[in-house]
């Protein structure tokens, strides 16, 4: 494990040493994957194309060539995330064959910084839930406690990161996809910016909240990576022209910064362990300097419904592809069009897939448009306004992630509606596009892992490392290493 | 005593390089799914990238119709299954067009008519269904590929407006260049609303008719629709609201859905695209930039050509014409001539074909030589219908021909006077009775004179030499 349990930007000091060769480290990697099966964190491992890319990067670094930013260094994506040749399967039975025609530009971006993707990640099926249980190919499982979920949607790369398969992992977070799974694994996840990352190759969830974004076993992990994979693309008219800066040079000083806490997020259902960590974090950072602010988001508390309303009127729309006729399930029996599409979305969608999209049908239907839908925009406008004016006081926001540790597997999933008020705290930042990223701040007395979520205003993920590192550097003992 | 109220929307495609949301070329035919992409088929995760060029021309049209264009617009998402249709839904829009209001004018009965236009969207085409044996196939080269969407107000009121007010409508838009109007392509296409009423009381239950791939089905259709109304109102039966479509060789319509079966489309704005901010300057650039359409080249040609108010509007009717027109005056100064000839003689021609993209296939360059042989006098004017038959389709010189040929006229005075006065004398009674008057014979000495040359003589002159010979 001398290898396995580095940081990214540790084993990128080695590889860049000769110390290991990506060869090495990719087999290793693969190996621990192999160990660590049980946790399901992958639906397929790209061994061939791994060792080859590795073999590659290993004879440009002996020729001197100059390397990419993730040169060598075995990296998971997400199963959304098409990479040409691969099957990218969205854990959805529809397209459990479905081989991708094309590269997405966030995975892309990773080949071109010369990163080893070693396999693509368990999820929720689209993206929908927040246990990974609703992968057509079973759970993963939560490496600290194999009888929890890792959390979800993104669950299999928390759960890859966390088990030490890889040094960094892709996830995407449309109400906490990616902050919530790491904040059950005891890992850094980041969701950028609406903007900051290309979404195209990413099969769409909800277009207007899918953000692209990472899960690390550092805050300076996600730096390097966010670094790689942000910036402008020609194929994603959403993306922005914004300045990509130099992520991964953190500055250490938060003096004079300030802090915001809403006590819409600090509510009674909040777990007391998260609570007492919660307050730790904010006294350590009122130690090192930072101003403390009180803040007021009144209208947090209508986040949840605002994004069930516009995130499944948009899924009802993105998926409305998946019929039958070019790719994915296509029934064997039909008796005209009209039951060829009935009866392959019948069999290849999964419960919880269903469900948000008679609900974004139901939404978007003359007569329920207006009440829903529309009114649904209105009340994100004013959440916009009010986050506006909270950092018109503050640098970031400060809140748990969740109000409790990883669940137990089973434990909500016959439950949609306790399920969904998992992501209450992170929900409403998809909500208003600003970035956001959860680090492990403490542990309960099982060992089960808390988060803390970190919220920055719009393009300023800078914020976020700067108050992340801190943290982290002065709080080992909450890290996943 | 039924009043018939009509309103038109017009799908028009637009010619740009590549398509409205992706790269792919934006052409018609080609071997199936040639030209298609991981957007134009939906693949999972596949993006739609707006074409600027698409606005564009959408605004080109907004403008030329006298639309206000909307500086703050939005795409939306219409949402219906379809295997054509490979995202289930066609980006649209609904709520925030392009270009609104607008008008055209016809002239009805030699008086202007207003027709007013409700809107402009651009949208994307749909892909296309192939029957075969072996079952049904999709070819998806067709779809994205850019359209606007015309949408009338109802101020048609008969078959004969609504065909005025598409040949109006294709000849803007050729003229802008930004569609080529093709109706038997798909590339011009037209679903007709109508209703009846009578005077003084509110507009009827309307139907709305498809499939009508010509200006002819589109006219057939119409008195067919308006007819069949008539009947039902005055069998006492309610006019049922639904979707017809039209089989242009049975000569009837037949209904597809009605209301009942009518789709909720669920639009909402297409948060893959975002919203289009046209600038102030913009337009006004494309305004200032705007191609002379058909009414404007017809005043110059008044103006400046000196043609008649008549011949200039029969010649811009079609801008190919026009271009034609302009293209062989370039090469020979003569425009009242050169108009003369073109139509007449060459509209003649064109009538004779029976095909719907008409084509004046004789170079520009060819023609302006033929006419100036003609102007010349060095051929005749039935040397030169022989001519214009004889060259069309080709690439063939006229200089070349005419003397290969010898057909050049006789205009030697001289040597024509030696055969006529030979003619004279052995022919004196005819002399006598032409100096009495009867100008019958003068025919008489041209057709001698034609005979004696092979039909070369120049028979002005003939006529000319004939009448000084006789004083």
């Amino acid at each position: 494990m001398d290898y396995l349990n580095k940081s990214l930007f540790e084993i990128k000091e080695l590889l860049e040493s000769g110390k290991i060769s990506s060869v090495e480290l990719t087999k290793m990697c693969l190996e621990q994957i192999k160990h660590t099966q049980n946790i399901n964190a992958l639906i397929s491992v790209c061994e061939d194309f791994a060792l080859k890319t590795a073999k590659r990067v290993d004879e440009d670094r002996k020729n001197g060539k100059k390397l990419g930013a993730l040169a060598g260094i075995p990296i998971v994506i997400k199963d959304n995330i098409n990479l040409k040749g691969t099957k990218t399967t969205c854990a959805s039975k529809f397209l459990e064959n479905f081989v991708s025609p094309y590269t997405a530009t966030c995975a892309q971006k990773l080949i071109d910084a010369d990163a080893v993707i070693i396999g693509k990640a368990n999820m929720d099926e689209f993206a929908m839930g927040s246990s990974n249980e609703n992968s057509a190919f079973g759970a993963a499982l939560n490496p600290k406690n194999t009888m929890c979920v890792p959390g979800g949607s993104s669950g299999g790369s928390a759960a890859s990161v966390s088990a030490y398969q890889c040094f960094g992992a892709l996830g995407t977070d449309t109400g906490g996809s990616i902050r919530e799974p790491a904040s059950f694994c005891g890992v850094v996840g980041l969701k950028p910016t609406y903007g900051r990352v290309s979404r195209y190759g990413v099969v769409a969830f909800a277009s207007s909240l899918d953000q692209v974004g990472t899960l690390t076993r550092s805050v300076k992990d996600s730096a390097i990576m966010l670094e790689v994979i942000s910036g402008q693309d020609k194929n994603d008219m959403t993306s922005s022209a914004e300045k990509v800066p130099n992520f991964s040079n953190i500055k250490s000083d938060i003096k004079g910064l300030k802090i915001g806490i809403a006590k819409e997020f600090f509510n009674e259902n909040l777990n007391e362990e998260v609570k007492k960590s919660l307050d730790d974090a904010i006294s350590f950072y009122k130690k090192n300097g930072a101003e403390l602010v009180d803040i007021s988001l009144p209208s947090l508390d209508k986040a949840l419904a605002v994004y069930y309303i516009i995130s499944s009127a948009e899924a009802a729309s993105n998926l409305a592809r998946f019929d039958g006729v070019r790719y994915g399930v296509r029934a064997q029996k039909f008796s005209d069009i009209n039951d060829l599409y009935f009866k392959s979305r019948s069999q290849g969608f999964g419960g919880e897939v269903k469900r948000r999209i008679m609900l974004g049908n139901y939404v978007l239907s003359s007569g329920y448009f207006d009440a829903f839908y529309r009114k649904a925009k209105k009340a994100q406008k004013v959440l916009k306004q009010e986050f506006s004016a909270a950092f018109s006081k503050c640098d970031v926001i400060i809140s748990p992630t969740t109000a409790n540790v990883a669940f137990k597997i089973g434990e909500k999933s016959s439950d949609p509606l306790s399920m969904y008020l998992t992501d209450i705290f992170t929900v409403p930042i998809n909500i208003v596009g600003v970035p956001a990223m959860s680090i492990p701040c403490g542990k309960n007395k099982d060992g089960l892992p808390i988060g803390m979520q970190l919220i920055a205003k719009q393009w300023n993920e800078e914020m976020l490392f700067r108050f992340g590192e801190i943290f982290e550097k002065n709080h080992k003992e909450a890290k996943n290493v | 005593m039924y009043k018939v109220v009509i309103g038109l929307e017009v799908h028009s495609e637009l010619k740009t390089e590549t398509k409205c949301f992706c790269s792919c070329e934006n052409k018609f035919g080609g071997e199936p799914n040639t030209r298609c992409c991981p957007v134009c088929t939906a693949m999972p995760g596949a993006l739609p990238v707006l074409n600027k060029k698409a606005v564009e021309y959408a605004i080109k049209a907004g403008l030329s119709v006298g639309c206000r264009i909307n500086e703050y617009s939005v795409f939306e998402r219409k949402n219906y299954f379809y295997p054509d249709l490979a995202k289930a839904y066609q980006i649209s829009q609904l709520e925030y067009p392009l270009c609104v209001g607008g008008h055209v004018d016809i002239e009805v009965d030699g008086k202007k008519k207003t027709i007013r236009l409700d809107r402009i969207h651009l949208e994307e085409d749909a892909g296309k269904l192939i029957h075969s044996p072996n079952g049904t196939m999709v070819d998806y080269n067709r779809a994205g590929v850019p359209l606007i969407e015309i949408v009338s107000m109802p101020d048609i009121e008969s078959a004969e407006e609504a065909v005025l007010y598409l040949q109006k409508l294709r000849a803007t838009l050729l003229y802008l260049g930004v569609s080529d109007c093709k109706m038997q392509e798909g590339s011009l296409r037209c679903d007709v609303n109508l209703s009846l009423h009578k005077e003084g009381e509110p507009f009827g239950t309307r139907t709305e008719m498809k499939n009508l791939n010509s200006f002819r089905a589109v006219y057939r259709a119409i008195k067919y629709e308006a007819k069949r109304q008539e009947e039902e109102l005055e069998a006492g039966r309610e006019i049922v609201q639904e979707t017809r479509r039209w089989d242009d060789n049975a000569g009837k319509s037949y209904s597809m859905r009605s209301k009942e079966d009518a789709q909720d489309y669920r639009y909402f704005p297409d948060p893959d695209i975002v919203p289009i901010i046209v600038r102030k300057d913009y337009i006004e650039k494309i305004q200032k930039d705007l191609p002379k359409l058909a009414y404007q080249r017809a005043e110059e040609y008044v103006k400046n050509l000196g043609l008649t108010e008549q011949d200039a509007l029969l010649l811009t009717n079609e801008k190919y014409v026009s271009d034609y027109f302009d293209q062989v005056i370039k090469e020979f100064n003569e425009p009242k001539f050169v108009c003369n000839w073109i139509l007449g003689e060459v509209f003649k021609k064109l009538n004779t074909l029976d095909n719907e993209e008409i084509e004046i296939l004789i170079s520009p360059k060819n023609m302006a030589k033929l006419l100036k042989l003609y102007h010349a006098q060095t051929i005749g004017q039935n040397v030169a219908r022989k001519l214009l038959d004889e060259l069309w389709g080709t690439d063939d010189d006229p200089e070349i021909i005419v003397k290969e040929k010898g057909l050049a006229q006789n205009n030697d005075a001289k040597g024509l006077e030696e055969i006529i006065k030979n003619i004279m004398q052995n022919n004196q009674k005819a002399v006598e009775e032409l100096k009495n008057g009867n100008q019958k014979t003068m025919a008489f000495f041209v057709g001698q004179a034609m005979k004696a040359t092979s039909g070369k003589a120049n028979p002005k002159l003939v006529n000319e030499i004939v009448q000084k010979l006789i004083k």
